[in-house]
């Protein structure tokens, strides 16, 4: 598993997402109040692109006619049909046991330690100042 | 194993009221009264018209061209002849026209009390569902309680097309009875013709009519699933009666497929609905809607995904079948015992406190 810089921290707001690209690998990056998730831009059904998607909550009910609305902006629905994903583990809602996108690890370090590892430098630019977001791929 | 060996359970057989005047008697004098004061003649719907080849088989019928009317031709035409253990009857009877809450009511009562004397009493063999006025959701709670405790009654019987969708909650205090007296809910193919019987509108003939019943026990199922009685009544069985069966599958993946996208519409569906009806829902055989042969049925029946859900029924006396042809033809061998004496015990958990 090798660690990638994909985007500079600053660059993605709270309740934003962005595109990037992994070994050739497009994936979705979002910011969730400012925490970092990152889940492959492939629906599991057909392959619609989860970065087209609506943003919105998880709808579960103990009883009919009860709602409960919470991970509000942290679900995540494909475009195509509405298929819905947990955008911090890539879990579907419909069949958590059987469907699932394919979710990254992420976590923003600051410039100064990424230039220090072999593996980030060569590939991806990096600059000094600032936060960046990292993904395990 | 044939079916004359297993001593199977018909789930569908259907005791026919001959006359209005047969129910008077088990009504109080003022509805007597009123009955003939009013000029009622009768409350046969167009459901199953008497005249109609469907509505009773050419052997069956007596001299007045009417059958089933009686406890001696059922049990000379089919419990004998089939060598059934018990029968399930379910009289179709136009209990739920009415458009008096209190009428529905005394009539179901009349027609519950003639089963119970001129019937169950008569033939040992025979089990009954339940007639209620769905009209009112209280009154058809005090039927319930009124018969549960006679074990004979064994199912609560719903019509296929009536008031509203029979998902909505102003329905629920029938589930909730019928789930405590351990009874499963039975929806039986017909209507209370306040509504087109198809959902496009009113078809011209009794053939539209028939075929198109399969649409609206989809309607019924989908609201069941989706309006969570399910979900609140995780005991409730729900038996489709002359539903026919081979639409289920593709019905069940369409629902199914759109959930998926529209899950959140529902949250208390929080497994696919095809699972939940594998579960919950069984259904009954006559009439079977698809071609002979046995390679063809096991297809069908791999594809429910479940031997659990078909339960044995002959529709007697309604011509769904020639002769003792009233398994499929080409039914496999190794599912009679199954779906004609496993399947109907474990549906109906009451037949099990008197097994002949």
């Amino acid at each position: 598993m090798d660690r990638h810089v994909v985007a500079r921290a600053d660059e993605i707001g709270p309740g934003e997402r962005k595109l990037v690209h992994v070994r050739g690998r497009a994936v979705v990056l979002f910011n969730v109040d400012g925490e970092f998730f990152a889940i492959l831009d492939r629906c599991p059904h057909q392959g619609g692109s989860l970065c087209e998607g609506r943003l919105t909550g998880l709808v579960t009910s103990k009883e009919p006619g009860q709602y409960e609305y919470s991970h509000r902006g942290a679900v995540i629905r494909c475009p195509w049909h509405a298929w819905e994903f947990d955008i911090r583990t890539g879990q579907s809602w419909c069949e958590p046991g059987r469907i699932r996108v394919k979710s990254f690890k992420t976590e923003v370090q600051a410039g100064a330690g990424l230039v220090q590892g072999p593996y980030v430098a060569e590939t991806f630019p990096v600059t000094r100042d600032g936060d960046y977001v990292v993904i395990e791929a | 194993m044939k079916l004359l060996d297993v001593s199977a359970i018909d789930c569908d057989v259907h005791p026919t009221v001959p006359d209005l005047a047969d129910l008077l008697p088990y009504m109080e004098p003022h509805w007597r009264d009123t009955i003939s004061d009013r000029g009622i003649e009768a409350f046969e719907s167009i459901s199953y018209p008497p005249n109609a080849p469907l509505s009773a088989r050419p052997d069956w019928r007596d001299e007045r061209g009417r059958a089933a009317q009686n406890v001696t031709s059922l049990a000379t035409q089919a419990l004998d002849r089939w060598n059934l253990r018990f029968a399930v009857g379910n009289c179709i009877y136009g209990v739920h026209m009415a458009f008096s809450e209190d009428l529905a009511a005394v009539l179901a009562r009349a027609v519950n009390d003639w089963l119970v004397r001129e019937w169950l009493d008569r033939e040992p063999r025979l089990r009954a569902s339940i007639v209620v006025p769905l009209q009112n959701p209280e009154l058809a709670v005090d039927e319930i309680r009124r018969r549960s405790e006679d074990r004979r009654f064994v199912q609560v019987l719903l019509p296929a097309m009536a008031e509203a969708p029979l998902g909505r909650r102003h329905f629920w205090p029938i589930y909730s009875a019928a789930e405590r007296a351990g009874l499963p809910i039975g929806i039986h193919a017909g209507s209370s013709y306040r509504h087109p019987v198809t959902p496009v509108g009113w078809p011209s003939h009794y053939v539209e009519d028939y075929a198109s019943q399969a649409q609206a026990f989809q309607g019924q199922l989908a609201s069941l699933v989706c309006e969570g009685v399910f979900t609140k009544f995780p005991n409730l069985k729900v038996v489709l009666i002359e539903s026919g069966v081979t639409w289920l599958t593709p019905f069940l993946w369409r629902l199914t497929k759109f959930w998926r996208g529209l899950r959140s519409e529902v949250p208390w569906v929080d497994r696919p609905p095809s699972e939940i009806v594998r579960e919950h829902v069984r259904m009954t055989i006559q009439p079977f809607d698809a071609p002979d042969g046995t390679e063809r049925l096991e297809r069908i029946i791999d594809h429910l995904q479940s031997d659990r859900m078909l339960l044995f029924s002959s529709d007697f006396p309604h011509w769904q079948f020639d002769g003792d042809e009233v398994l499929p033809n080409g039914f496999p061998e190794s599912l009679v015992g199954r779906i004609a004496v496993d399947n109907p015990l474990e549906t109906y958990p009451r037949m099990k406190e008197c097994m002949p």
